[in-house]
């Protein structure tokens, strides 16, 4: 499972060897072979028969959106959490 | 023979360690566990090993399904172990990791609390061992608050074995419940060990701080020796649904703004105990089968992760998010092991995680644990997020950090090419692994809808990091610590103490009139009370003397720990 790369070039890696995901174009690649295949996975939802005993699950594509949903909650939430949790990194040296 | 724990070999091997020389250390290190696994796979099943100590029969070996599928993998986890810490020369380290892993085999095949207990404390003691032999100051404190807590859940397991002892006069280890004093003693201990919320951050706080090769070690046992004697005692107990799913939920939030990866790993780990645990409160044949199959694939993801990270950390020295990226250029190998692990962590199909989680969320759906099941399926998305995607993505790819290093030891390779061979093995051949689950199993975890319901829920995950990452919404890593449960301790209790201290000192340097006249009044208060006539010159019941002696040694005793 591919996950999405960014790549920069930097400095230090002038006379290095250049590898595939160094190239932008690359990295763009990636991303859209991600929206691709989730494409695929929404589309083909209503083929699949869901077994499960609850109603929400046989909601059209229920698991990707929750996914979706659950993941975007998760981090914007998080990064609220750091303004109430993160402190400097020598806190707890005295 | 069939009366030697495989344990027992294991520790009074590990003793053997200092003396050996040269190749032959290395070698007898290995051969160790190998001699163990064999010894356990030539076990009928049974209780064996019985001493009479203290009047008490103990079964000091006990070879049954549960026991068993846990002994394997705690002696595989100790031979990939090896493997792995090969390059170590520290003779205290490779000594103290096999008696940790031996106490934790031998506490598994316990058959009854006396056993386990000894176990259990020998688990704690040797495995702080493991953090401070980074010999830094961190590391030192850390592996102090670390030890505190685990003798704190030796404790509690001892007074509640103590206490089962009295009122019921058995010492066996079957299913304790919680309708008991002692039950509720013992649900504690296993519940400190196990990191439940609240009691979770002893975890977070040491693993990180241990030795590269000393955080793979404890990441195999301690917590899942917790899991097994909570399936053994307390299997069924409804409580651990909810405990279990806040396990799950609450960690990933710290894991997504954490900056070192190997604290992000210490907090998926409890992240994913919680689903182990939430099988045990489910308590059905195919929940319990769930726990066991997850504690077995667990153990070989998460410790390929972490000695993904621990070969950054030992190459780059840090494991700090905000300060890796663009190592897959100089560490290849370890990239490709390391998103191995990832895919088995975030149950991709084909790959460890997904025949065995699988069986505990589908348990929660058949007994119709609906918000539980929501709860997992967020938790699932969550654990993928960060442990699927940020770990390998901040430490290999992201923006090139610049750094170039050489790729991990071979040693390393191997320890991790044999975890990743074992995490896709399964995934591929569930049927390897259900053969040896507690119960008979019947449940296909490749049906259509299953693999593609996962693939939805998992590249929807991927979706959202790519979106919040191309819009620049995702956190970024930052230089920071973030305050948890231990901040309690660690501050709030540090605060409380100097204050009560400086309190003392403004009460020392109060002026002399204050004093003569306190001593004034104390004396005539003195002669009131203790005077002829006085309220303490009266004879006192006898219970009221044992209660104040009790408070008194109480305090003593929270005053000596503090």
């Amino acid at each position: 499972m591919k996950k999405k790369r960014q790549a920069k070039r930097t400095p230090a890696a002038k006379s290095e060897k250049r590898y595939w995901l160094d190239d932008t174009r690359n990295v763009n690649k990636v991303v859209y072979a991600v929206y691709a295949i989730c494409g695929l996975l929404l589309v083909i939802d209503p083929l699949i028969h869901k077994h499960g005993p609850f109603a929400i699950e046989h909601w059209f594509g229920f698991y990707g959106i929750y996914g979706f949903v659950a993941c975007v909650a998760l981090v914007l939430t998080a990064k609220e959490l750091r303004r109430l949790l993160m402190r400097p990194e020598d806190y707890y040296d005295d | 023979m069939t009366d030697v724990s495989p344990g027992l070999l294991v520790v009074v091997g590990a003793l053997l360690v200092p003396m050996l020389r040269g190749w032959a250390r290395p070698i007898y290190m290995l051969a160790l566990p190998v001699v163990a696994f064999l010894h356990l796979v030539a076990l009928p099943y049974g209780a064996f090993g019985g001493i009479e100590f203290l009047g008490l029969n103990l079964v000091t070996l006990r070879v049954d399904r549960l026991s068993s599928i846990f002994g394997y993998i705690f002696l595989i986890a100790t031979f990939v172990s090896v493997i792995y810490s090969l390059h170590v020369r520290d003779v205290v380290q490779q000594t103290a990791s096999l008696i940790y892993a031996g106490s934790a085999v031998g506490a598994v095949f316990a058959g009854d609390l006396v056993t386990l207990f000894v176990y259990w404390e020998g688990t704690a003691i040797a495995s702080v061992a493991l953090i401070w032999a980074r010999r830094t100051e961190a590391s030192y404190h850390a592996g102090m608050r670390y030890l505190i807590i685990q003798v704190l859940s030796g404790l509690l397991l001892f007074f509640g074995v103590l206490l089962n002892y009295r009122v019921s006069g058995s010492i066996s280890f079957n299913a304790l419940g919680l309708e008991t004093a002692a039950g509720i003693l013992i649900f504690l201990a296993f519940g400190i060990k196990c990191a439940f919320p609240l009691v979770h951050n002893w975890l977070q706080d040491a693993y990180p701080e241990a030795t590269v090769t000393g955080t793979v070690w404890l990441s195999a046992f301690t917590t899942k020796l917790a899991v097994y004697s909570l399936a053994r005692g307390y299997a069924g107990t409804e409580i651990l649904v909810p405990i279990g799913a806040a396990m799950t939920a609450f960690p990933i939030f710290y894991a997504v703004i954490e900056n070192d990866l190997r604290r992000v790993l210490a907090y998926s780990l409890n992240n994913q105990l919680g689903f182990m645990v939430v099988g045990i409160g489910i308590g059905t044949e195919l929940a319990l089968n769930g726990t066991a199959a997850h504690a077995f694939s667990h153990i070989l993801y998460k410790a390929l992760l972490f000695m993904s990270m621990g070969a950054v950390l030992h190459r780059v020295g840090t494991v700090k998010g905000s300060e890796l990226g663009g190592l897959y250029k100089s560490m290849p190998w370890t990239t490709a092991f390391c998103i191995i692990g990832a895919a088995s962590i975030s149950a991709f199909p084909l790959f460890s995680g997904f025949i065995s989680k699988s069986l505990i969320i589908s348990a929660a759906m058949k007994e119709g644990y609906y918000w539980t099941w929501v709860v997992l399926l967020f938790a699932s998305a969550g654990v993928f997020h960060h442990s699927g995607i940020k770990i390998p993505y901040f430490a290999f790819f992201a923006h090139d950090s610049g750094k170039r290093c050489q790729e991990a030891p071979l040693n390393m390779l191997v320890a991790m090419a044999i975890a990743a061979a074992l995490c896709v093995g399964l995934g591929v051949m569930p049927g390897l692994l259900y053969a040896h689950l507690p119960f008979a199993v019947d449940y296909h975890p490749y049906s259509l809808d299953h693999v593609v319901t996962q693939l939805q829920l998992l590249m929807f995950s991927a979706l959202a990091f790519t979106v919040l990452m191309r819009t620049g919404l995702y956190p970024p890593e930052l230089k920071s610590v973030n305050l948890d449960f231990d901040w309690t301790y660690r501050r709030l209790g540090k605060s409380a103490l100097q204050s009560l201290a400086s309190f003392g000192r403004w009460i020392g340097s109060g002026s002399t009139t204050t004093i003569t006249r306190t001593l004034t009044a104390f004396v005539s208060r003195l002669y009131r009370h203790h005077g002829p006539k006085g309220i303490l010159a009266r004879t006192w019941p006898t219970g009221s003397m044992a209660f104040w002696t009790t408070f008194l040694l109480g305090a003593y005793l929270i005053l000596y720990y503090l």
